[in-house]
This record gives structure tokens, C-alpha cells and sequence, in this order.
């Protein structure tokens, strides 16, 4: 990628920030930290990566999107929303009674959202399904399933992974957001992961630990995923709780909490501040 | 009268599994190491390439099935009852249910008819379970041919559904020449002015036996077969109700949260009259012959029809 095309991406990223932080401003609840954390992912995913196309979210040859950490939504649903699935301004409703932005993920009411979501453990296997499904009827989509380090505690999350090792689905991505906190605290101290790569890979997939806030790395990253034959492929990326807002990065008591007023000014402040820099960058 | 035919339902869910996939290419099969039980092997024989073991990890079949009907298969997840709907039912909650998806599960060796393996593996709970669950429907065929048409019509249904088997072998009694299958749709098997027995299941025949017994005696029960337990019959029930007062309920489950209490829920709400409750009375199973416990538990022709013939006299 090009300095531009970066700068790009690191816009976009920066505005599915802010979306996170408006969602879950109005919203008076959310998840803000994991959103942020994996903004840039989404980012990628959907600037980049994959095959889909906003006029016409149901094409059956699209490439699928899962979002097992399903609380992730806020910037996901900010990133879909610039994407033009739907407006931008839905982000103010979300968790609202009645909005069409559920708290995790709802396929029914959400363009975009193609599996509902938010029982960790579950979307993985649903993904499973979906790049089954694609195998069978011979169709070259292929399926990206986000995930959180925490969930990986969730024994469903390698029930999962065995299937997908078994049936070869080498048409299918984990991505793990490892930004190490989870609600009661630090992954390794609430119930360590240990060795989540060789994990993976005794479980039979390709793998590739990457800083997740790096889009580079993320492009060589999706690339060898993209050229992984026979195995699933699984991409560790290492990534900040809360990336983005100073007072929220590495916080995991920003996992599940919105920003007061004064927080919400702060927090648009700096993804404000930030922009301005991507802008003189650009310029 | 039509032949007899002796089968379990799980085997005939898994030869009209065959049958229909021949046709719909978009029927795929999932099971979690029980394939040869629950007879999805059948279709696994026929269809290999649409056969998916997912091996002992029951909530990952669920939700692998959640993903594949998202794609516009028909999945079929079988396994025991007990597993399918116990072990993964915060999946069929959230991965199936929530989003609506057109996923079938199979739930093989429910009731207490497992028989020898015991407490652990006889599933009393599954329609109370599935009964929660906002949109899903459960069928619970009674004999061979039922189970024929059931899985036709849930195959034509788009949505998720519930399919409960049975490991016992029984004999038929419908007559496919003279059955149709509604879902949603109760049947009348035997008309009857004192009392209406209203069963499902494999145990629908001993009900009929029983009022067929019942009526050499001199008392006249109609007979109800519930195979679609949600979204059931009210007008079939409420008419019952207004027509014979009384109401017996046969169900091879617990009395909590099965056929009865929906039976009782209509009759409370649309026509109020004394509702009792055969079936599992809050208690866990044990191990013993299929038969042997289907009469312990009062699951027996001569017991519905003491039951029957007590009311009805206590009350006469």
C-alpha cells in the first residue's frame, strides 16, 4: 500500500472511532474499548479487504462478516455506515428503543450484519457454516470472523476451530483481537491463554501474529490468509483496549462502560485532533 | 386397515431425510458423533459431500448449522435429545432462534423410552425447552408415516424447527392413505362425547387403544393427536373442551412444560375445564427396558384408560 492509501485507511478508522464514541455517548451503555481496539481491523475489512457491496447486501457470492465478539458493534456499525449501508446519524440511536443499531449485532434489523451475534463463542461456528456452505456450492467467497482474546476462553470457540481444521476450510479467517483485557481484567491473570498462536496451530491452522493498529501488517497478513491452502487461517492481532482515546487505551474498566459528557468532549477531542493530523498528513 | 408398520422414528426421519434430499440439494446433514442412532448415517451414505460429523461438540453443530442456513442451505442437526436441545440450547436460543434461521434440529432418543442408558440420557425437558423459544416449532410424530410427512413439512416450513425421535420401535397406526399432515394442525383419531384423551408422540397409540378399550366399557373419548406441539391447535382443543368438559393429556415428558401445560394454557384461557396431566411428574428417569418404563411411568394403554375411566365415573 501507498502512503495515501494509508492515510485513507487511518482516516476511516479514525471516523469508526468516533462513531464507537458517539454510539456508546447516546447510548448511555456499550463497549467502547473493544471497539476501539478493533477499529482499524474493521477498517481494513471492509475498505479493503473483502468483496461486498453496500446496494446490494444479499448477493450470495459476497464475501461474509462475523462478528463473534458482537460487542464490538459500535465501530462496526460505524464503519458499515460509511460504507453506505446505512446512514451515519443511526449511530446516535443505537441501543435506543425501537433504533435499528441493537447492542450486539441483529441480521434481521441491521443491513450489513450478516450473522446475529454476541454469545461469544458462537459466531466462530457460524462462520464455520457459512464457509461450508460456500465450499459446497463451489463459490469463491470467503468468510472473516472477528474475535476476542477473552473469548477464546469459551471451549466453543475450539469446538469451532476442530471443525473448521477437520473440514479445511481454507476459505475462512479468524481474527483474533488480542488486546489482552477482558472485563475482570487482564487475560493472563482471569484465565491465561498461554500460547494462543501454537494454540491455533496445533489445532491445525495457519497462523500470523500481527500489531492489529498496523495497516501494512494487516494487508501481508489477510495476503498469506488469502494464499493458505487446505487449512483455515488464524491472524493474532496484538492490539490496544480503547486505541485512540488516551484515557480509555489499556483500561479494562473501559470495557463495558460509555463516556460521560466530559469524557465524550475529551474523547471527540482527541479523535478530532487526530484527524486534523491525517488531513495535514494527506494534504 | 392399513399395514402395520414396526419402526422407531428416528428411522423413518432418516430414510424421508434421504428421500427429500434426493430432490433438494440444499438439505445438508449435521450430527455430533451419534449418526448412527439418530440414522443421519443414512443421509451421510446417500450424500456424503452434505454430511457434516462435527464430532462430541454439540453447540458448534448448532451454530455451524445457524451459518449454513445463513447461506441458504436447509440444515439438519440431529443428535440426542437430550444434547441437541440441552447442551446447545443456548445456541438454538441465540444463534438459530434470535436470527430465525431455517435450521432443523433433530432430537433422537427423547423421552424415557432411551431405556437402559439411564437418567442422563432420557430427556423429560426438550419441548418445554424448545417451547420457550419465541418462532420455534416442534413436531413430535407419533408413528412411521407421521414421521414421513413431518420432515417433508419442515423442510417446506422456513423457519426453526424442533423434530423430536423416538429410539423405540413401534407400530404404526395411521393409514397413509387416508393421512395428511397440517402442521400446526391437530387430528381427531376417534370421536368421542365424555371425555377428550389428547396425546403426542409415540404415545399416541396406547391412547388409542385406550379409548378404544374405553368404548367396549361404555365410555365414549375422543382421541386427539397433537404432532405440531407449537404453534398448537386451540380451535381442536377449545372445541373438545366446549363439547366433552374433561381433558386427558398423554405426553412421553414432563408434565411441566409439555403437551399438557400448553394444552391447559388454551383451556384456561379460551374454554376453562379440569385438565389432567399424564407424562413424567417432576422426576428424573432410570435405567430399564423402553417398555418396561414407558408402564412404570404410566405411559400404558391400561393406565390412560384407568385414568380415563376414573374421571369420567368420579364424575359422573
Amino acid at each position: 500500500m501507498n502512503s495515501a492509501e494509508i492515510i485513507k485507511l487511518k482516516k476511516l478508522a479514525c471516523k469508526a472511532r468516533s462513531g464507537a464514541i458517539i454510539g456508546t455517548y447516546n447510548a448511555k451503555s456499550g463497549h467502547p474499548g473493544g471497539s476501539l481496539s478493533a477499529a482499524d481491523i474493521f477498517t481494513y475489512l471492509y475498505f479493503k479487504e473483502m468483496n461486498v457491496d453496500s446496494s446490494d447486501p444479499k448477493n450470495p457470492d459476497r464475501d461474509r462478516f462475523v462478528l463473534s465478539k458482537g460487542h464490538a458493534c459500535p465501530s462496526l456499525y460505524a464503519v458499515l455506515a460509511m460504507k453506505g449501508y446505512f446512514p451515519f446519524d443511526e449511530l446516535k440511536s443505537l441501543r435506543h428503543v425501537g433504533a435499528m443499531l441493537q447492542g450486539h449485532p441483529d441480521m434481521k434489523g441491521t443491513p450489513g450484519i450478516d450473522m446475529s451475534s454476541g454469545s461469544l463463542g458462537q459466531g466462530v461456528s457460524a462462520a464455520c457454516g457459512m464457509a461450508a456452505a460456500g465450499k459446497l456450492d463451489g463459490k469463491s467467497y470467503r468468510v472473516y470472523t472477528v474475535l476476542g482474546d477473552g473469548e477464546c476462553e469459551e471451549g466453543q470457540v475450539w469446538e469451532s476451530a476442530m471443525f473448521a481444521s477437520h473440514y479445511k476450510l481454507d476459505n475462512l479467517c479468524y481474527i483474533i483481537d488480542y488486546n489482552g483485557l477482558q472485563i475482570d481484567g487482564n487475560v493472563e491473570d482471569v484465565a491465561g491463554l498461554n500460547k494462543l498462536k501454537e494454540k491455533f496451530e496445533a489445532f491445525g491452522f495457519g497462523t500470523v501474529e500481527i500489531n492489529g493498529h498496523d495497516f501494512n501488517e494487516l494487508e501481508a497478513a489477510f495476503n498469506q490468509a488469502r494464499s493458505c491452502k487446505d487449512k483455515p487461517f488464524a491472524i493474532i492481532a496484538k492490539t490496544v483496549k480503547g486505541k485512540g482515546v488516551s484515557f480509555m487505551e489499556n483500561q479494562a474498566g473501559w470495557h463495558g462502560v460509555a463516556p460521560n459528557d466530559e469524557q465524550y468532549k475529551q474523547a471527540m477531542a482527541e479523535l478530532d485532533a487526530q484527524m486534523s493530523e491525517l488531513e495535514k498528513e494527506e494534504a | 386397515m392399513a399395514e402395520i408398520i414396526n419402526k422407531a422414528t428416528r428411522e423413518s426421519f432418516g430414510m424421508a431425510l434421504c428421500e427429500l434430499g434426493k430432490t433438494n440439494k440444499n438439505i445438508v446433514a449435521l450430527d455430533a458423533d451419534l449418526s448412527g442412532s439418530t440414522k443421519t448415517a443414512m443421509f451421510q451414505k446417500a450424500f456424503p459431500d452434505r454430511f457434516f460429523n462435527c464430532g462430541i461438540a454439540e453447540g458448534n453443530m448448532i451454530s455451524v448449522a445457524a451459518g449454513l442456513a445463513a447461506c441458504g442451505k436447509i440444515p439438519f442437526a440431529a443428535s440426542f435429545a437430550m444434547f441437541a436441545t440441552g447442551r446447545a440450547y443456548e445456541q438454538i436460543r441465540n444463534s438459530v432462534a434470535y436470527p430465525g434461521l431455517n435450521v432443523k434440529i433433530a432430537g433422537s432418543h427423547a423421552g424415557i423410552s432411551v431405556g437402559e442408558d439411564g437418567a442422563t440420557h432420557q430427556c423429560c425437558e426438550d419441548i418445554a425447552l424448545m417451547k420457550t423459544l419465541p418462532g420455534m416449532t416442534i413436531i413430535n410424530p407419533a408413528d412411521h408415516w407421521e414421521m414421513l410427512e413431518a420432515v417433508k413439512a419442515s423442510v417446506e416450513y422456513n423457519g426453526p424447527v424442533y423434530l423430536r425421535l423416538g429410539r423405540l420401535a413401534v407400530d404404526s397406526f395411521n393409514d397413509p392413505d387416508n393421512y395428511s399432515f397440517t402442521l400446526g394442525k391437530g387430528i381427531t383419531l376417534h370421536e368421542g362425547s365424555d371425555i377428550t384423551v389428547i396425546a403426542t408422540g409415540i404415545v399416541v397409540k396406547d391412547a388409542l387403544e385406550a379409548v378404544l378399550e374405553l368404548e367396549a366399557q361404555g365410555i365414549s373419548a375422543r382421541l386427539i393427536n397433537i404432532h405440531t406441539i407449537k404453534p398448537i391447535d386451540e380451535d381442536i382443543i377449545v372445541k373438545a373442551a366446549k363439547e366433552t368438559g374433561r381433558i386427558v393429556t398423554v405426553e412421553e415428558h414432563s408434565v411441566i412444560g409439555g403437551l399438557g401445560d400448553s394444552v391447559s394454557d388454551v383451556t384456561s384461557r379460551l374454554c376453562p375445564v379440569k385438565v389432567t396431566k399424564i407424562g413424567i411428574q417432576d422426576r428424573f428417569g432410570y435405567s430399564g427396558p423402553a417398555k418396561e418404563l414407558l408402564k412404570l411411568f404410566g405411559l400404558s394403554k391400561e393406565n390412560i384408560a384407568k385414568v380415563v375411566s376414573d374421571i369420567v365415573k368420579a364424575e359422573k
